[in-house]
């Protein structure tokens, strides 16, 4: 670089343009956080949707599954199941109930997590108000 | 060694290769269950293994920052570290801590882990890459805190130099932004956003400045050129890397129940994302070209050459490619996102960790500057063989990542998640012969350490730069 651009310009454009777009995106981040009442589904955060995201973290469902894109990529996306399991929290029950304990030869299978029926409920309600969360029409289909 | 503290960087750098072989040994368990689902199941489950790769590679580059940090910091400041016995006990501290984290993985089922660990008090579990009990989060800021106190007061005590002060800046914005992770509310989309303020701005934002100094640091050393002028270019690669990368955070926030805003602005900034990182690539090539002395250690030569080319390629190439909205749109969580990972962690923070080890480990050895060349050879052996395999890797994960958003997402009668996974096979397959062949790469590399031979030292012929 030659000599009239400085070392002390550059620092100025460091210190001034990372100072400027931290300030740009807390100011960002904060009007988001004013305005996601509009699109997040708050109001029905439950708590059993409170415990279903307990249930669904101390078991890392992240682990494999991705939510909203987010996570392993190893098994399907789950936010938008409650939709794909025609819009049935007994299916995602019985789903998650009839793992076996052992797998499926060969195959890829949840791990059984002998949840209790209190448990089932509320990962069914936090599946299901996950898909409810205004995303930008994301996934492009049901498939996930 | 110029200061004999410098010292204490040998065991973080110890431990970070012995971790680092962890982290690969369970990313080939895991490429094994992609395609064989029930290996090791159900006693290695697949998240298990995931968080086990995931976590050991944060902890082994932070190892790697911080020894690069005990190693660089009293030499820039020219002073000894403030306290090398801090800096020991810390480092027994943090590996027992992430020792038992893994143990505590591997052994009991993670909602176990949760329930014995206290979760509940302050749940901040469970969630992608901060899986680590809340616990083990308290134990790494107090070992992060002890650890900034001691190179801060190295650093003031000492000379200032841009190098140390980006450094610590980078280090001091690594430890705040990671408290976000003691942040979990019950809003998934509140969540989300702040979770990726650890993530994101880890290692998108202040985790670049570190890269930065550390790469300049060493370009110092080894080419001779004029601190002047690496510091200049240090200085305009991070200014990029921020001025991009906070907002780049937006392409992040396309799709988890932010406002649409987000998909301009993500688009946009994420966009010039990789601007930083060609800049790295032409700094690192620049200074060598304009090397004002030859350096015995060819190695660490290339790692700095192949750091400056392959975080191009797997942070800027490989994130612009699926960073635009309308593309993203189709790639979200898909196996594209899983090839950049892959090429992005190990071309930019990867290397930088192997390039600061290639340079220092001979001089804590006690040599004057290189290790001999046939140890030389054998570590470049290691270089090529790791380097290739994971644009391999990488090639076959967007090979499936094509195929899956294709059949899955954008044909007319789109198919289910494991109809598709099962028509993805052979690139699994091969991903996974690649991921042999990185782990021989790391084998090879870790051989170089124990091939013997005098200090391979220039010939006078040799030292010379042609101008």
């Amino acid at each position: 670089m030659n000599q009239t651009f400085t070392k002390s310009m550059a620092r100025n454009i460091f210190y001034g343009g990372s100072l400027f777009f931290l300030l740009m995106l807390i100011g960002l981040t904060t009007h988001t956080v004013t305005v996601l009442p509009d699109r997040d589904n708050r109001q029905n955060i439950t708590p059993e949707v409170a415990l279903g995201k307990k249930v669904w973290e101390d078991n890392n469902c992240i682990g494999c599954h991705t939510l909203l894109g987010e996570g392993a990529y190893f098994a399907p996306e789950l936010g938008n199941v409650y939709e794909r399991f025609g819009r049935s929290k007994e299916a995602i029950k019985g789903f998650i109930k009839s793992r076996p304990v052992d797998g499926i030869p060969g195959r890829r299978s949840m791990p059984q997590f002998n949840l209790s029926e209190e448990e089932l409920d509320a990962i069914a309600e936090f599946l299901k108000y996950s898909s409810e969360i205004d995303t930008n029409n994301w996934p492009p289909n049901i498939q996930g | 060694m110029k200061y004999s503290s410098q010292s204490v960087a040998k065991p973080y750098f110890i431990a970070a290769i012995g971790l680092f072989v962890g982290q690969i040994l369970f990313g080939i368990i895991m490429g094994l269950q992609y395609v064989v689902g029930d290996f090791l199941f159900p006693e290695v489950p697949f998240n298990v293994a995931r968080m086990v790769h995931t976590n050991l590679l944060i902890v082994w580059l932070l190892f790697g920052f911080m020894g690069a940090a005990y190693f660089m910091v009293p030499e820039e400041s020219e002073t000894e570290l403030f306290s090398p016995k801090l800096a020991i006990i810390l480092f027994w501290v943090f590996l027992v801590a992430g020792a038992l984290t893994i143990v505590g993985y591997l052994a009991v089922p993670y909602a176990t882990l949760a329930r014995i660990t206290g979760n509940d008090l302050l749940p901040t579990m469970g969630r992608e890459f901060l899986e680590q009990p809340t616990i083990t989060k308290i134990g790494i800021v107090i070992v992060v805190l002890g650890f900034i106190f001691n190179i801060g007061m190295t650093i003031l005590r000492g000379r200032k130099t841009v190098i140390s002060m980006v450094l610590l800046m980078g280090l001091v914005g690594l430890a705040v932004f990671f408290l976000f992770s003691f942040y979990n509310p019950t809003n998934l989309v509140l969540d989300k956003m702040f979770w990726w303020w650890v993530v994101h701005l880890w290692v998108e934002g202040v985790w670049e400045l570190i890269l930065g100094s550390i790469l300049a640091f060493t370009l110092i050393k080894i080419t001779g050129v004029d601190r002047e002028v690496i510091e200049k270019w240090l200085y305009v690669i991070i200014a990029m890397a921020l001025i991009t990368g906070l907002l780049g955070t937006g392409h992040h926030y396309f799709f988890i129940g932010t406002p649409d805003y987000w998909l301009w602005i993500g688009s946009v900034f994420s966009a010039m994302e990789p601007i930083p990182f060609f800049m790295m690539t032409l700094f690192a090539f620049n200074m060598v070209n304009k090397r004002r002395r030859q350096h015995p250690n060819r190695a660490a030569t290339l790692w700095v050459l192949g750091t400056g080319v392959m975080a191009f390629l797997g942070a800027g190439v490989w994130g612009f490619l699926h960073t635009l909205a309308p593309v993203n749109y189709y790639t979200h969580g898909s196996q594209i996102t899983a090839a950049h990972g892959h090429m992005a962690f190990y071309g930019a923070y990867v290397m930088i960790v192997l390039t600061m080890i290639s340079y220092a480990m001979p001089i804590l050895n006690g040599r004057d500057a290189a290790n001999s060349n046939k140890s030389q050879v054998v570590e470049m052996w290691g270089f090529w063989l790791m380097t290739i395999s994971m644009v391999f890797i990488t090639l076959f994960l967007t090979g499936a990542g094509i195929l899956q958003v294709y059949l899955q997402r954008y044909s007319e009668t789109p198919q289910a998640f494991m109809v598709v996974q099962d028509q993805l096979t052979m690139f699994y397959w091969m991903r996974e012969a690649a991921g042999l062949v990185f782990l021989t790469g790391l084998f090879t590399y870790i051989a170089s350490f124990f091939v013997k031979g005098d200090e391979a030292r220039l010939t006078p012929a040799e030292n010379v730069v042609s101008s």
